[in-house]
């Protein structure tokens, strides 16, 4: 898809929607909004990964989500969370059998895609252009990148499966994220009325334009 | 999964002859609580279909029974947030080691950690098995014998979705007549409307989906309100988990619940037969004496057990002179096909599967494997789909965005396939050890050729009927729900670890409830399974004590 690999700024279907708008509705329950009150005011400071592999990693989050339309103040920290989980090596149940526990996967997995930039660009990840660090991630995902600097880690597994997956799971849990895509969000106690096709209440979003054309997956 | 919500996964709350009331925030029902040290008549490890359910039923025939669960015990009114991070907290996250060719992921998908277990979140699919899987290796040639008959599951079945108050049709068109369903269906949504469409227009049966969520109000729960969290825990109470149907049974007729509660052990005595359980409550191990020790800990959980309370009358393990515990462990495949449509689906809205096709459960023309597969409509919340697109497909950068953006749009459609029972397929412990300095599990799960010609069948016949529903920009995912197996039931001692009451081939006073005992694994969501299994255990057991045949 060499039409989708040139960076453009995303645009939202649903550019007046603001899921927070329903804090003080039925939509939203107690426990629900200290939850998501707690996930908006922390600011953690860094404590899991060093200052390195954390601007590494700010580097590898903007490339698979990027977040070009918002300002600073309004980005979605998803390095910040992941920070967080692995200071306190949450973990989700699976550990694969001769790959190693999460936080030293993470670690050797990020030292090697800068390794990969390096080989393959000639600079360390962080100092790429947008269109190179892409081609980085391209070639691991599609299963052209290996070498000793991935020591027992599967490199497109790693990428789909640790790196893409926590970092999705991280960013769909943000309100931002639910605005963009018109989750309704939040629904308790209301619930919904309207469940047919092209039907909505008034509290969901509406769809301002389509979304853009999908590319067809590999 | 914060303290920001509740202080349930900290600190016991059944506890000084009180349990929470699930049906009132702040609220408590009182609960009986019974010595360690005076043998309770049943220690049961678990409160999930099977544990719950047989807690509830042998403590209305009047024993005393305490319960064990690792997970915390819930007031889904006030505890639940709609929010997919928060409510992980529902799951079993302890880290197992997971191997073989096809490796299973843990956590969401299969293992609950709460009173209630799994049921607690999850999807409320509450399908029957056909009829013929009860004797899939005599009438179907693969697998193994049920020791039970159909029939009798019928008639247990119908008492599980009286007592869970199943939502479906008036007439279920596929298999032996049942009567109708105990309350009306659910309105379908635009994603059940999808599968009803592809259907019609290939020419099979559809219907909507018998589901644990309320269509109108029980007691003191509520209907359903359409909200759509309910993967992640009811958080009005409308799903008919084990929380609030059994195990408030269980607490009114005298059980008590021991809720965060870890059992790691089953003690022994020297004439080899189970006198109870060690188990971690409060930072410190207790142990409570029972006449008759149940494993209702699931399909990993439950031979973990077994094999880690190996003594020296039971060198490896309990109940396993067959050499039969951990093996023949089966999951589902969950494999979907996924594609955008024109109109607005939304797929957020309302219980997820709303609408089920089981053509290929009840039809065995035109097939190239052994088993069968149903699927359902879906409708994964945003974390939930995101996580299934990027690790099948691996869109990043704007086009993963661009990508999600279509959400509102999507639609699905995901199987329950039947696996083989392989014996290789398997839980043993591992040589690392938790938190609690127990073995970690490890599981090994490779899927078989026939299981993997299914799966492509089940590809193929779900893109077709996507397709002719009128979405495109199609793709597939794969993926394993479920559980089933590890400790199956059988009749004979040498191939199997129970017999069909769950009573353990070695020692009399130790039974096995739950998911674990199944044989096979049938083409459809496991809960009503084991649930009308549990019930029908009950019975035979309460037989067992009126004939004087119980410890």
């Amino acid at each position: 898809m060499p039409e989708d690999e040139k960076p453009r700024k995303f645009e939202t279907p649903y550019p007046s929607y603001d899921v927070l708008d329903k804090w003080d509705t039925p939509s939203f329950n107690d426990q629900t909004r200290r939850v998501v009150a707690d996930r908006l005011s922390r600011h953690w400071t860094r404590r899991f990964f060093d200052e390195d592999e954390y601007a590494l990693l700010r580097a590898v989050v903007d490339t698979i989500l990027p977040q070009d339309e918002r300002d600073e103040s309004d980005r979605i920290p998803v390095e910040s969370f992941l920070d967080e989980k692995l200071h306190h090596n949450v973990t989700d149940g699976t550990r694969h059998a001769k790959v190693p526990p999460q936080r030293e996967a993470w670690r050797i997995g990020l030292a090697a895609i800068d390794a990969e930039a390096k080989k393959e660009k000639g600079s360390g990840f962080v100092a790429l252009t947008p269109q190179d660090r892409h081609a980085v991630l391209q070639r691991i995902d599609t299963g052209k990148a290996g070498g000793p600097h991935w020591k027992d880690l599967q490199p497109k597994r790693f990428f789909r499966h640790v790196l893409l997956k926590q970092s999705v799971k991280l960013y769909y849990a943000h309100p931002l994220a639910w605005n963009e895509i018109g989750f309704g969000g939040p629904a308790a106690p209301r619930g919904y009325l309207r469940l047919g096709p092209d039907m909505r209440d008034p509290w969901e979003a509406r769809e301002e334009r389509r979304p853009r054309r999908a590319g067809q997956l590999p | 999964m914060s303290a920001v919500v509740s202080d349930a996964e900290f600190r016991p709350r059944a506890v000084d002859g009180r349990a929470p009331d699930v049906f009132h925030p702040g609220r408590f029902v009182s609960m009986r609580e019974y010595r360690e040290d005076e043998a309770v008549d049943f220690a049961i490890v678990g409160t999930g279909c099977g544990g719950g359910v047989l807690a509830a039923r042998l403590a209305e025939a009047g024993y005393s029974v305490v319960a064990f669960d690792a997970g915390a015990f819930y007031r889904p009114l006030e505890d639940f947030a709609s929010d997919e991070a928060e409510q992980e907290k529902l799951y079993w996250l302890d880290e197992r080691i997971s191997g073989g060719s096809d490796p299973l992921e843990f956590g969401s998908n299969n293992s609950g950690k709460a009173v209630g277990g799994s049921t607690v979140h999850f999807q409320m699919v509450a399908l029957r098995f056909r009829p013929e899987w009860f004797k899939s290796r005599s009438l179907l040639g693969y697998g193994h014998d049920w020791p039970v008959d159909w029939r009798e599951m019928w008639h247990y079945y119908g008492r599980a979705e009286k007592d869970m108050s199943i939502s479906g049709p008036v007439r279920y068109p596929w298999g032996p007549k049942r009567g109708r369903y105990p309350y009306r269906e659910h309105e379908l949504s635009a994603s059940a409307l999808v599968l009803a469409r592809g259907a019609e227009a290939l020419g099979v049966k559809w219907s909507p989906t018998p589901t644990a969520s309320l269509s109108a109000p029980n007691g003191a729960a509520h209907p359903c309100v359409y909200r759509g969290f309910c993967k992640i825990g009811c958080a009005t109470n409308a799903k008919q988990s084990m929380l609030v149907t059994y195990v408030p049974r269980a607490l009114k007729a005298g059980a008590e619940i021991r809720d965060l509660a870890m059992v790691g052990r089953i003690e022994t005595g020297t004439d080899g037969r189970a006198t109870g359980v060690h188990y971690h409550r409060n930072g410190e191990w207790r142990f409570q004496k029972a006449r008759n020790v149940v494993v209702s800990g699931y399909s990993i959980e439950t031979p973990r057990l077994l094999l880690n309370s190996a003594c020296e009358k039971h060198p490896d393990g309990l109940a396993n002179s067959s050499g039969l515990v951990g093996k023949g462990l089966m999951a589902h495949t969950n494999n979907a096909t996924w594609g955008i449509m024109e109109e607005e689906i939304r797929w957020y809205k309302g219980p997820p599967s709303l609408a089920v096709c089981e053509h290929w459960n009840y039809e065995d023309h035109g097939k190239d494997f052994d088993g069968g597969y149903s699927f359902m409509s879906q409708g994964p919340l945003p974390t939930d789909f995101a996580t299934t697109l990027v690790t099948n497909e691996g869109p990043f950068g704007t086009e993963l965005r661009n990508w999600m953006a279509h959400y509102n749009h999507m639609a699905g459609l995901k199987i329950v396939g039947e696996t083989m029972p392989q014996d290789e397929n398997r839980v043993e412990l591992s040589d690392e050890k938790d938190a609690l300095d127990l073995p970690v599990p490890k599981v090994t799960f490779s899927l078989s050729d026939n299981d993997k010609r299914l799966v492509a069948h089940a590809e193929d016949f779900m893109e077709e009927m996507l397709g002719a529903a009128g979405a495109g920009n199609l793709f597939r995912t794969s993926s394993t729900a479920h559980l089933m197996g590890g400790c199956r039931m059988g009749d004979r001692r040498e191939t199997s670890v129970v017999d069909a009451s769950g009573r353990s081939w070695d020692i009399d006073n130790l039974f096995v409830c739950d998911g674990s005992l199944f044989p096979t694994a049938g083409g459809v969501n496991p809960s009503m399974t084991i649930v009308a299994n549990s019930l029908r255990i009950a019975d035979r057991i309460i037989e067992l004590g009126r004939r004087g045949e119980l410890n």
